[in-house]
């Protein structure tokens, strides 16, 4: 039993000067399995061409299409219309990143600043000959690399959090993992002392205020919160030194 | 007017295109590098199985090394690749490979001792050996002699592609996301740069450098089925074939993919069937072992998909609303397992389909049905990346036809060629924008420039009479219909007749939204989908007009691999204001080959118009080998005398491995 599906989508163009802010609401025949992607697809080539989103993988792992779901942030590639009882679907852009039209925001810019300001890279001082067999890790260890490495800059985690949104400069659960991520990383030299130059203070670490909706939100389920405590723990423990 | 300079400009923010530019980077000239989305987000990000090198660390890998990773590049290119440059490739992969890990991509270790693992459908133990031991380790393939894909559980391509770009970003690559490159700006001889948009406030852009390359992935998006991002439009080829001088290279050469699950088309590695999943009908039945007794599950991609395809033609597949499908099953690997090192299959299963590939029996089975994978054709260059039309126009990756794949590609050999073209072309490239500093004449870039901005403003003037929507998706449904796995040439001819019509068609449509200085999804439709059209238009009469079979161009009406009159590469163009591209061929040439052509060891045997030059170069090829080996020469010298390649030292160099050093 198919039923109807009312899809509201916010609207804006900011670089128009007689665009005001409002939505539109698109009605449509809900199919197995739909999901947001679908929505607005079918929307942007029957209804509305002028729409503005953000899709790439439709996969979940591109982390291109995040926005307001009803409220709350999340991947609109793996949300599924029949997870929402009265069939109706509220769709924002995600605040905390510029604006570009309708749901599209510009999260490329903040993760590029967020890269830059974490180094987020390999530190060391080794010249690696690629010709000869590769540094030795233990397995365990790699498996763990590769665990806070899943994150892929949805940005979900900085437009849930309360202090980004009072403290703009914050560097938020996205920025915090990476340096987790990197103090972690073997292949890494930087010590807790690098790492506190770099996020050791109100809009690094210390600005969180672990209301948690950054790891509730998290589509990759990353352990955002516990990597947060654990980065908090090395650099108060390094300050008291 | 906007122009930007840099010593070299990449388009395309990919795997391909990111290396590449560190590359230039590190040769201390600048370098932008367009995209159209943040890079991050490339489709490179959905390699979820891994990328083949012949490292040989694993039990299973013991004994690998770059002939045997070139013997299968060859084979699984059906004779089609270029074999030099498989060779450039198979040497370089291993260390492509190692300095990802020394930028800190956690590919998955080996564990000394034993472990159990599932081949061809049963337990089985191995013991990795003691020195092994913290090694990068390597999963089984389609195709392969050696388990060779080094992996990061499923998520190989967004681990790799992370690595990559934010060494991009350590080594200042200037990148500009959301940056479409519309127009390439050339003399006639020489690229200059190119003409871009910004998709965020529609501004037209020069960008003008000493050299240009195109990394802009492959065209999925032309077929209705496809694994493919929703970005993958073939848009920088089909520039690259704007210029009239640029020739596309084997456009009909279109990989399909065994398991891409149902409806939705999103990607099942791999690394499903590599890590012993296996194949059921709409009985059960595991049925690929009657089809390819020797490989089953794991021949290559294009005779998996062929088989599955003729059992649903027997009748034996599943019926659903969005047509009849296969089964995967991976529940066989154990809970366990499939939590660990499958991770993401499990979670598109579950999300997309409400299936847990976990649970034993047909219910944790998934409805998977062979889709458009892999363009293996592209932008023709040299060994070296250059287009030999258009001086300074680089390609590489899936957007060039450099050419290792041939007509098939081989699982975890795109991937690796990202990087390894990365490094190799990239290479080329940066000597390139050093040596060739010219003077530029502003007055070519100021023509383009507003060129482009009347081309755009036509578009949104005109009152057409067609939606660019329905005629994408004609497009699309031809595509799937007609010049998919099985082709014909009624079927091919009538794709080409309606496809060129529908290009006609697409030259008069009506953009709703007129403004040109915003983000404009309807105009962008309106100047992507002729450009589709064109590279849509190069697949379908490539196809028709080669008259036989190889690796996955497949012909009904030719079903043998005519090596009499086909060992040779297409070439298509585009002469401005036509609508149907014109073709011409190059011969590949037998007697320079390191492999003559012979039997692939999968699919049907026999199956085969041989050229006489094949049985005449191989006898000259064991006589070198005889001789040599007789006199002690080592493997590296035999192979200098079969065929020298070039690649540059710090490539060629060899490879370490453990027990054999540098044997």
């Amino acid at each position: 039993m198919s039923r109807k599906l009312t899809i509201k989508a916010f609207k804006y163009n900011p670089l128009s000067k007689i665009s005001k802010p409002h939505f539109v609401t698109y009605e449509l025949e809900e199919t197995p399995f739909m999901t947001i992607f679908v929505c607005l697809t079918q929307i942007r080539e029957k209804m509305d061409a002028d729409l503005s989103f953000d899709f790439v993988c439709r996969a979940g792992i591109c982390g291109s299409c995040a926005m307001m779901i009803n409220g709350v942030p999340k991947l609109a590639c793996k949300t599924l219309t029949k997870d929402y009882p009265d069939g109706v679907i509220e769709l924002m852009p995600m605040p905390a990143f510029r604006h570009i039209k309708d749901l599209s925001v510009n999260t490329g810019e903040w993760f590029e600043d967020m890269c830059k300001r974490v180094e987020s890279w390999v530190h060391n001082e080794k010249e690696t000959d690629i010709s000869k067999i590769e540094e030795r890790i233990e397995p365990e260890v790699a498996d763990e690399t590769f665990e806070l490495d899943r994150c892929i800059e949805c940005g979900i985690c900085v437009a849930s959090c309360a202090t980004k949104l009072m403290r703009p400069n914050f560097i938020a659960a996205t920025g915090l993992l990476r340096t987790a991520r990197y103090l972690q990383d073997p292949h890494d030299h930087r010590s807790v002392e690098d790492f506190y130059e770099l996020v050791g203070d109100d809009d690094g670490v210390f600005g969180c205020m672990s209301l948690l909706a950054c790891e509730d939100n998290c589509p990759k389920n990353l352990p955002l919160q516990s990597k947060i405590a654990y980065m908090r723990r090395q650099l108060v423990a390094q300050k008291n030194k | 007017m906007n122009i930007q300079y840099s010593d070299a400009l990449v388009i395309g923010g990919g795997l391909a295109g990111l290396r590449a530019a560190i590359e230039v980077a590190k040769s201390g000239q600048s370098v932008t590098l367009l995209s159209i989305c943040p890079v991050k987000r490339s489709h490179s990000a959905a390699v979820q199985g891994g990328m083949q090198a012949s490292l040989g660390n694993g039990a299973k890998g013991e004994g690998d090394n770059e002939d045997l990773h070139f013997a299968d590049t060859v084979k699984g290119s059906d004779w089609g690749c270029d074999q030099e440059v498989a060779r450039m490739f198979a040497q370089t992969a291993p260390k492509a490979v190692r300095e990802l890990a020394a930028w800190g991509v956690p590919w998955t270790r080996v564990k000394k001792g034993e472990r159990t693992v599932v081949i061809n459908a049963q337990k089985t133990t191995i013991k990795e050996r003691d020195e092994a031991h913290g090694l990068i380790n390597a999963r089984d393939f389609g195709g392969t002699k050696k388990w060779r894909t080094c992996f990061i559980a499923d998520a190989t391509g967004h681990c790799m592609l992370y690595g990559v770009a934010n060494e991009a970003i350590k080594h200042q690559v200037k990148i500009i996301d959301r940056m479409e490159a519309v127009r390439i700006i050339h003399d006639g001889k020489k690229c200059l740069g190119v003409i871009a948009r910004d998709l965020t406030n529609g501004q037209l852009i020069a960008y003008v450098a000493r050299g240009t390359m195109i990394a802009t992935g492959g065209y999925g998006r032309i077929y209705k089925q496809t694994t493919n991002a929703v970005i993958c439009e073939g848009t920088g080829a089909a520039i690259a074939l704007e210029t009239g001088l640029c020739r596309l290279s084997n456009m009909e050469a279109v990989q399909f993919h065994p398991t891409p699950i149902v409806p939705s088309g999103i990607l099942l590695t791999e690394g499903c069937r590599g890590d012993g999943g296996i194949l059921r009908d709409v009985d059960g039945y595991r049925f690929m072992p009657d089809y390819e007794p020797e490989k089953k599950e794991l021949a290559s991609r294009d005779v998996v998909s062929r088989r599955m395809m003729e059992h649903i033609r027997k009748g034996k597949g599943v019926k659903s609303p969005y047509g009849d499908h296969l089964w995967l099953d991976i529940s066989i690997l154990g809970r366990a397992h499939v939590e660990k090192n499958l991770r993401d299959v499990q979670d598109i299963c579950k999300t997309f389909n409400g299936i847990d590939p976990a649970d034993e029996g047909p219910k944790g089975w998934a409805p998977v049905l062979p889709m458009q994978h892999y363009s293996m054709g592209g932008i023709r260059t040299k060994p070296t990346g250059e287009s030999q039309w258009l001086d300074g126009l680089f390609a590489c990756g899936e957007a060039a036809c450099w050419d290792m794949h041939g007509f098939n590609r081989l699982g975890g050999n795109s991937c690796a060629e990202t990087v390894v073209a990365g490094m190799i072309v990239g290479d080329y490239f940066a000597d390139y924008c050093k040596n060739n500093g010219e003077i530029i004449d502003t007055n070519i870039v100021k023509d383009f420039l507003s060129k482009e901005y009347q081309y755009l403003k036509s578009l949104t003037d005109k009152e057409g009479k067609h939606n660019v929507f329905e005629i994408k998706n004609r497009m699309k449904e031809i595509m799937w219909d007609k010049v998919a796995i099985f082709r014909t040439g009624e079927g091919l001819k009538e794709a080409v007749d309606e496809l060129e019509k529908l290009y006609k068609d697409a030259q008069d449509v009506k953009v709703h939204c007129k403004e040109l200085d915003c983000a404009n999804p309807e105009l962008e439709e309106a100047y992507r989908v002729p450009r589709m059209l064109k590279i849509a238009l190069c697949v379908a009469y490539g196809a028709l007009l080669r008259t036989e079979s190889r690796g996955a161009h497949y012909r009904e009406d030719y079903p043998k691999r005519d090596d009499l009159n086909w060992m040779k590469r297409t070439l298509t163009y585009w002469v401005e204001g036509e609508t149907l591209p014109r073709v011409e061929y190059a011969d590949l040439d037998i007697m320079k080959m390191e492999m003559p052509p012979a039997f692939r060891g999968y699919g049907a045997k026999g199956n085969i118009i041989e050229n006489p030059l094949s049985e005449k170069r191989q006898a000259e090829v064991d006589a070198i080998r005889e001789k040599m080996e007789a006199e002690g020469k080592s493997r590296h010298e035999i192979q200098h005398a079969l065929m020298p390649y070039e690649l540059q030292p710090k490539y060629k160099a060899l490879n370490q491995r453990i027990g054999v050093d540098y044997e």
